[in-house]
C-alpha cells in the first residue's frame, strides 16, 4: 500500500507546529496504524531526520496511552484504540491527516505528544475507595446483583485515553468523569465517599478548564471503551443529589 | 450558602439552569400555541382578542410572563457563558479535519439555532406584544365591552408575503432547536433511565415536529386561505 501522511510537528509545547507530509510506499494492511509509524520513525532517523514522538505502551488496547487524532476521528476510524487500528482499515493510496488531541487541557508535550496529567489530578481528587487493612474479607460477602455490577464494570473500562475530551466539540471530560464517578457510585464499596467524591471531581474537572457537556453523543459513538452517555446523566444526578445534601465540609474536617 | 454558589458556578449547575430554563420554556411553547389556534376560529378575531386581553391583564399572567422574559434572558446569558467557555476549551489550535457525523446536526449547532430565535423573538416581541403593550390599539366592541383588536394586527402581518416566510423559516429554526434540546434536557437534569428513555425521545421528537408546524400552520393558513 502507499500512504500519504499529513502529520502534524510541534517542537514543544511553547512553539508554533504545523504540518509536515510524508510519504510511505511500502505499507502492508497487516500493520498496525503504530507500526506503521515506527517504520517511518526508522527511515527518519536512518535519514538523520527527527523522529515522530507519539504516545504508546501496551499495544493491547488496555492502557490508554495511544492517542492520535486519525481523519477526524480520535483513534482513527474505528471504535478502538489506535494500536488496535491496522492498515487494512484504509485505502491504498490514501491520505492520512494525523494530529494531536486539542484542548486546552492536554497541551501539546511534543509532535503528536500531549499532557493528559489533568484526568491524573481528577481521579486523584476523589476516584478512589478507602479501604481499612485487616482480614481479607470473604469473596461475594456483600451482595451485589448482577445487572449492577456489570454496569459498574462497564464504567471501570474506561482507559483513561481522552478519546472523550477529543471527540467533543466543547473539549468535554464529563464522559471521563462520569464512568469514574459511576464505577463506584454503583457498588456498596463507593458508598462512604459518594457525595464527597463526585463534587470534588466535578470541582478538579472545571478547574482544569474543560468544556461543558452539549450532550450530541459524539464521545460514546467514539469512545475505544463504548462507555455510554448514561454514565453522565448518573453523574448529573449525583453531584446535584450531593451538592443539596452533602454536609459542609471545611478544611481539616470541620468542628 | 457557600454550597449554593459553588453549584451553580459549577457547568453542571450552569447546565442545569440551562436545562430548567428550557424546560419551561418549553411549557410556555405549549401555552402560548394553545392561545395562537384561537386565530384560526372562523370569527373575525373575536376568540383571539379576548384570550389576548386576558393575557395582557391577568395578575397572574403578568407574574409569569415576567418570569417568563427572566428565563428566556438566563437561558440566553448562561448560553453564551458556556459557549464561550467551550470554545477556550478547545485550545488556541484547532483540528483541520473535523467529522461530526457521529452526532445529530441540531446538537452540534444549538448555538446558531438559538441565535436564529432569538432574533426571531425580538422580531416577535416588536410587532406584537410591544403593539400590544405600547402603541396605540384599533379596538372592538364585543357583547358592549371593548376589546384591544390584535387580531387585526395579526392580520396586517401575516398577509405580508416575505413575513410569513420568515416565520416559517423561524419555526423550522425553533423545531430543530427542540429536536436536540427536549430530550437534552431531561439528560443534563440526569433523567436518564432504560424504561423512560424511549418515551422522552418520543415526546420530544414529537413535540419538535408537532408544536413548531402547528405555529407555522397558522400564518400559512390567514395568508393562502
Amino acid at each position: 500500500m502507499k500512504i500519504t501522511l499529513k502529520i502534524w510537528r510541534q517542537k514543544d509545547s511553547n512553539s508554533k507546529g504545523a504540518f509536515k507530509t510524508y510519504v510511505c510506499d511500502h505499507v502492508s494492511p497487516d500493520m498496525s496504524f503504530l507500526e506503521m509509524l515506527d517504520v517511518l520513525n526508522n527511515d527518519l532517523i536512518r535519514k538523520g531526520e527527527e523522529s515522530i514522538a507519539f504516545d504508546h505502551d501496551c499495544r493491547e488496547g488496555i492502557c490508554g496511552m495511544c492517542s492520535l487524532y486519525i481523519n477526524g476521528h480520535p483513534h482513527g476510524p474505528l471504535q478502538t484504540t489506535t494500536c488496535q487500528l491496522h492498515m487494512r482499515s484504509f485505502k491504498d493510496g490514501e491520505t492520512i491527516t494525523i494530529e494531536p488531541w486539542r484542548a486546552k487541557a492536554f497541551p501539546v508535550v511534543k509532535d503528536l505528544v500531549v499532557d493528559r496529567s489533568a484526568f491524573d489530578r481528577i481521579q486523584r481528587s476523589g476516584g478512589f475507595i478507602s479501604v481499612n487493612t485487616g482480614g481479607v474479607p470473604d469473596a461475594n460477602e456483600i451482595p451485589i446483583p448482577k445487572k449492577i455490577a456489570d454496569e459498574a464494570f462497564d464504567a471501570a473500562t474506561c482507559i483513561g485515553c481522552g478519546a472523550c475530551v477529543a471527540a467533543c466539540k466543547n473539549a468535554s471530560a464529563m464522559l471521563f468523569v462520569s464512568a469514574k464517578v459511576s464505577q463506584f457510585a454503583l457498588l456498596p464499596q463507593g458508598k462512604p465517599e459518594r457525595k464527597e467524591r463526585v463534587e470534588k471531581m466535578v470541582a478538579q474537572m472545571d478547574e482544569e478548564g474543560f468544556g461543558a457537556c452539549t450532550n450530541t453523543g459524539a464521545c460514546e459513538a467514539e469512545c475505544p471503551k463504548g462507555i455510554s452517555i448514561t454514565n453522565i446523566a448518573r453523574m448529573n444526578r449525583e453531584y446535584f443529589s450531593a451538592m443539596t445534601t452533602s454536609y459542609e465540609v471545611a478544611v481539616g474536617g470541620g468542628e | 450558602m457557600n454550597w449554593f454558589i459553588t453549584l451553580f458556578t459549577s457547568t453542571l449547575g450552569r447546565k442545569l439552569l440551562m436545562a430548567l430554563t428550557g424546560l419551561f420554556l418549553i411549557l410556555f411553547l405549549l401555552i402560548h400555541l394553545i392561545g395562537n389556534l384561537q386565530l384560526l376560529n372562523d370569527d373575525g378575531g373575536r376568540s383571539f382578542n379576548v384570550y389576548a386581553e386576558f393575557m395582557s391583564t391577568n395578575p397572574l399572567i403578568q407574574i409569569v410572563s415576567k418570569g417568563n422574559f427572566f428565563f428566556i434572558l438566563l437561558h440566553v446569558g448562561i448560553s453564551i457563558f458556556l459557549s464561550i467557555k467551550n470554545r477556550s476549551a478547545r485550545g488556541s489550535e484547532r483540528y483541520a479535519v473535523t467529522s461530526g457525523n457521529k452526532s445529530t446536526w441540531s446538537s452540534r449547532n444549538m448555538g446558531i439555532l438559538g441565535t436564529l430565535v432569538l432574533v426571531f423573538l425580538v422580531i416577535h416581541l416588536k410587532d406584537f406584544w410591544a403593539a400590544m403593550h405600547f402603541t396605540e390599539m384599533p379596538k372592538a366592541m364585543y357583547d358592549g365591552v371593548e376589546y384591544r383588536d390584535i387580531y387585526s394586527v395579526v392580520a396586517l402581518w401575516f398577509g405580508k408575503g416575505w413575513y410569513v416566510g420568515l416565520y416559517v423559516f423561524c419555526m423550522t429554526a425553533v423545531g430543530f432547536h427542540l429536536w436536540h434540546g427536549f430530550a437534552s434536557a431531561f439528560q443534563t437534569l440526569g433523567l436518564n433511565h432504560q424504561k423512560y428513555n424511549p418515551m422522552i425521545m418520543f415526546v420530544g421528537r414529537a413535540f419538535a415536529i408537532i408544536v413548531p408546524a402547528l405555529f407555522a400552520w397558522i400564518p400559512l393558513n390567514m395568508f393562502f386561505f
